[in-house]
C-alpha cells in the first residue's frame, strides 16, 4: 500500500534536521525565547548537566541525577521552553572547566536562586557563594554568616539541597558542624 | 498531562516535520519552514495544556505553514511550462518522478497524502492535521493518491522494488 513512497518515507533527513532543529535554537535564542537553556559538561566526576535561564546559573547537577529526569524537572518547575543550548552557556562552562582544572577558585557568573530554598538556607548557599575555593569554612561559620550563629544544622541541611554546586557552596564546607573534615563529595580530585 | 521539556519535543518530533515539509515545499524551502513551525510551537508551548498528542500538534503547524507557503508561492509565481520550480527535488534519492509528481498535487491532497502515507498518520490525526473531518481527510488522500496513479502510471511502475 505504501510502497509507492518509498523514496519519501526512506529519504534519510537525520542530518538534515538536525541542522535545522540547531538553527530553530539559535533563532530562539536570539529572538529571547529561551526560557532555560540545558548543556552537558566533562569533569573530573563525570558529565555534570548546567541549566541557566535569563538570570543566570540556576542548575548544576551532578553524575548521579540522570540529565534526563533534570531537564524534565526543570521544564516543570521553572518553564517547558528548555532547550539544549550549549553556546548559550559559554561563559559557566568554561569557568566551571576553568574550576575543575585548579584554574580558578571564584565564579563570575550570575546565579538564578529561583530553585533554592527561600529563607535562611537562601542566605546559607549566597553565603558560601561568596567563600573563595580552597578556603574552608564551617556549617557554624555558614550559618553566622547567613546570620543565625546557632543554626549549624541547617546550614549543613541548606547545603545538600544547593540547587547550584559550583558555585554556590563551591568554598570547603566542613562535614560536621565546629570541625574542619573535607570537603564535598562533589568536588573531585 | 505534562508537557515535555521543548528540547525532548524538538528531538521527537524533528525528522517527522522535517519529512513532511521536505516532500511537501520541497528542499529549497524546507529549512525555512521547519524554523517557521517550531518558533511558533516554542511560542504557544507554554500556553498548551491537556495536548496529548504532540505529533499532530506540531504537523498542524508544519501543515500550515506548507499551506501558506504554497499559496505565498503562487502569488508570486509567473505561469511557466509545466511543474512549478519547487516540484524538483533533485536531491531526493531513487524516485525523483514520484518527488515531482507529489509536489505537484494541490496544496491539501498533498499534505494528506504525505501525512498518511509517508508519515502512516491514522486518519483520524490527518483529519485533525487539515482541520477537516475524517471523511474529508480520506477523500483528499484518495483523491490525490489517484492523481499521482495517474500522473505515474503507478500499475506500469509497481512491479518495482
Amino acid at each position: 500500500m505504501t510502497k509507492e513512497f518509498g523514496s519519501m518515507r526512506r529519504a534519510d533527513v537525520d542530518g538534515a534536521s538536525r541542522l535545522a532543529a540547531q538553527a530553530v535554537i539559535d533563532a530562539a535564542r536570539r529572538l529571547g525565547l529561551e526560557d532555560v537553556a540545558v548543556a552537558t559538561i566533562d569533569s573530573p566526576v563525570g558529565e555534570l548537566l548546567v541549566a541557566g535561564t535569563h538570570r543566570g546559573l540556576v542548575r548544576v547537577a551532578y553524575p548521579d541525577e540522570p540529565p534526563d529526569v533534570v531537564i524534565e524537572e526543570l521544564a516543570e518547575t521553572l518553564s517547558p521552553r528548555v532547550l539544549e543550548d550549549p553556546r548559550a552557556l559559554d561563559l559557566v562552562r568554561r569557568q566551571l572547566e576553568e574550576y575543575f582544572e585548579g584554574r580558578r577558585d571564584r565564579f563570575e557568573v550570575r546565579l538564578d536562586w529561583t530553585l533554592a530554598p527561600s529563607g535562611f538556607s537562601r542566605k546559607v548557599l549566597e553565603a558560601t557563594a561568596r567563600i573563595p575555593f580552597g578556603s574552608v569554612s564551617t556549617y557554624g561559620e555558614m550559618a553566622k554568616r547567613a546570620g543565625s550563629p546557632r543554626a549549624a544544622r541547617a546550614a549543613g541541611n541548606a547545603l545538600h539541597d544547593n540547587p547550584i554546586p559550583p558555585p554556590a557552596g563551591s568554598g570547603s564546607t566542613a562535614a560536621v558542624s565546629g570541625g574542619r573534615s573535607s570537603c564535598s563529595a562533589w568536588r573531585g580530585p | 498531562m505534562t508537557l515535555p521539556a521543548f528540547a525532548t519535543f524538538l528531538e521527537e518530533h524533528r525528522v517527522p516535520v522535517y519529512r513532511f515539509l521536505l516532500a511537501s515545499v520541497g528542499p529549497g524551502d524546507t529549512d525555512d519552514c521547519f524554523q517557521e513551525t517550531f518558533l511558533a510551537a516554542l511560542r504557544a508551548y507554554p500556553k498548551l495544556r491537556e495536548e496529548s498528542n504532540l505529533r499532530a500538534w506540531v504537523l498542524t503547524i508544519a501543515t500550515r505553514k506548507a499551506i501558506d507557503h504554497g499559496r505565498a508561492r503562487a502569488r508570486r509565481a509567473v505561469p511557466v511550462e509545466q511543474l512549478p520550480e519547487r516540484a524538483t527535488h533533485e536531491q531526493a534519492d531513487g524516485d525523483p518522478e514520484l518527488w515531482r509528481a507529489v509536489g505537484a498535487l494541490p496544496e491539501r491532497q498533498r499534505a494528506a497524502v504525505v501525512h498518511r502515507y509517508v508519515l502512516d498518520l491514522p486518519y483520524a490525526d490527518v483529519a485533525r492535521v487539515l482541520g477537516c473531518s475524517e471523511e474529508a481527510a480520506r477523500a483528499s488522500a484518495y483523491e490525490g493518491r489517484k492523481k499521482l496513479r495517474t500522473m505515474r502510471e503507478l500499475e506500469e511502475l509497481g512491479g518495482k522494488p
